[in-house]
């Protein structure tokens, strides 16, 4: 068996006294897609932030293709964080794409891009933008690639945050509900470019509420309620005959609203 | 009224604008500071910007003028009186600035610093190219109006002796016996004078890179 790309392990997350996550095994495997469902308030966004550690889990171990994320157990077994330096290092290997797209507003498209090519990388200017039109084009935006974010449609943005990703050649991508913020018409083109990167072999953890590209695309579907994992399996196990109680009562809101593909 | 004594005003005007230029210039550095010092979470570097703030925000211009231009002989400084009139009008609208950029820090979307930490960019690299640009953006309007609060302030410094365009058009009115004339020019070139520096406000507020249109 080959090493899980993300291994978390006995993850609690708290926020005071309110705990949020309680104690998370996930193994997110390699060139997969892994989807995390589950209602509002679940906890799901909460965990993708922990894969990111852009929340510091309070209890746990996240491991990033065997390298251990913010936080290692120590020769005498205490839980011990690890310096800054460390930490950047492992999260290089991880790209983020967020619900309201976070672009600098003060960069076009193509300076959001490449900005992390020139400043951290120390990606010559010519060569970092010759990069990044290259992601810009496979995201179908090289002709937006002089505009400002206020000047691209929700949609564009989004792309363009996932070309940024994209730039550090990440091997994982997580996604934290990348549609949501977006018109129905508009959440076609994003998922397409997700389809792509799935289909090149990209390790993804998606956290959507697009019930029908988890059970299109993903190969690994989490499901939480109320802060625990409830259930992991391969999509056609959770969608064609969901045993869990609350996962049924979940999926059918879904179904009340049309998607009679899951049925 | 003649043209003369109109063009003594529009000379003295370059005083107004001078000490104006020079003072929101010298109060932004210190405002940088300033407000630095607010959000560094220390009380060691907060807690004195804050008392500089209340005291420069608190006691009136014309009080600070008068306090500064005093002070500086009597500790040994003996400086023009423009300089007075520059540190004393430096050092209010810094007060008034650093409040601005502590608020348009503040207001950077936090989700923007977390791109920025995604992509490896170390706590400096985020601080000068994601939060220095987006609280400027965001201040920029305020800088404007500070600007115009500054310029029409700065006919308080006609109390140390600068001959600005009040102290001029007072000592004309004086001389001339025509005061409604000539505090009217006066008032229209504070007027042309802020109205430009509006406009080019907004002018420049478009052209910032990435201002909606």
């Amino acid at each position: 068996m080959t090493l899980p790309a993300i291994s978390v392990r006995s993850l609690v997350k708290r926020f005071g006294t309110t705990t949020v996550l309680q104690e998370i095994d996930l193994d997110v495997p390699e060139g997969k897609v892994s989807c995390l469902i589950g209602p509002s308030g679940s906890g799901k966004s909460t965990l993708l932030r922990c894969l990111a550690f852009l929340e510091e889990a309070s209890e746990g171990m996240i491991t990033v293709n065997g390298e251990a994320l913010g936080f290692f157990e120590n020769a005498k077994g205490e839980r011990e964080r690890l310096p800054a330096g460390q930490i950047r290092a492992v999260r290089a290997q991880i790209g983020m794409v967020f619900q309201q797209f976070n672009l600098w507003p003060h960069m076009t498209a193509l300076g959001n891009v490449s900005e992390a090519l020139k400043t951290v990388h120390k990606v010559p200017k010519a060569e970092a933008e010759e990069r990044a039109m290259v992601q810009l084009a496979k995201v179908g935006l090289a002709n937006r690639a002089g505009h400002y974010p206020s000047q691209l449609s929700g949609g564009q943005q989004q792309r363009v945050a996932i070309a940024r990703a994209l730039a550090l050649s990440p091997k994982i991508m997580l996604f934290d509900e990348p549609t949501s913020a977006l018109d129905p018409e508009l959440t076609g083109e994003v998922l397409n470019v997700m389809r792509e990167l799935a289909a090149e072999g990209m390790t993804m953890v998606v956290v959507s509420h697009e019930i029908g590209f988890a059970a299109t695309v993903g190969h690994q579907i989490s499901f939480l309620d109320q802060g625990r994992l409830l259930f992991t399996g391969p999509p056609s196990e959770i969608f064609a005959k969901p045993r869990h109680l609350r996962l049924e009562q979940f999926l059918d809101t879904y179904l009340d609203r049309g998607a009679s593909m899951l049925a | 009224m003649s043209f003369k004594l109109f063009s003594l005003l529009v000379q003295a005007s370059v005083w107004t604008i001078g000490i104006s230029a020079i003072s929101i210039g010298l109060g932004f550095l210190i405002a940088l500071g300033l407000s630095a010092a607010l959000l560094s979470g220390k009380a060691l570097y907060r807690r004195p910007a804050e008392f500089f703030i209340s005291f420069f925000r608190g006691v009136p211009l014309l009080v600070q003028l008068l306090l500064i231009y005093n002070l500086l002989p009597f500790i040994g400084l003996n400086v023009p009186s423009i300089v007075a009139a520059i540190v004393g009008m430096s050092l209010c609208t810094a007060a008034y600035q650093a409040e601005n950029l502590r608020g348009g820090f503040e207001s950077v979307p936090k989700g923007l610093i977390e791109a920025a930490d995604m992509v490896g960019f170390s706590p400096r690299q985020v601080f000068l190219r994601i939060k220095v640009p987006i609280a400027l953006r965001l201040t920029f309007p305020a800088l404007v109006n500070e600007a115009i609060m500054i310029l029409k302030s700065s006919s308080l410094v006609s109390v140390v002796g600068i001959v600005e365009i009040t102290r001029m058009a007072q000592d004309l009115a004086s001389s001339t016996y025509m005061p409604i004339e000539i505090f009217s020019s006066a008032a229209l070139i504070y007027l042309v004078i802020c109205w430009a520096v509006a406009l080019a406000g907004r002018y420049g507020e478009r052209s910032l890179p990435g201002a909606a249109k």
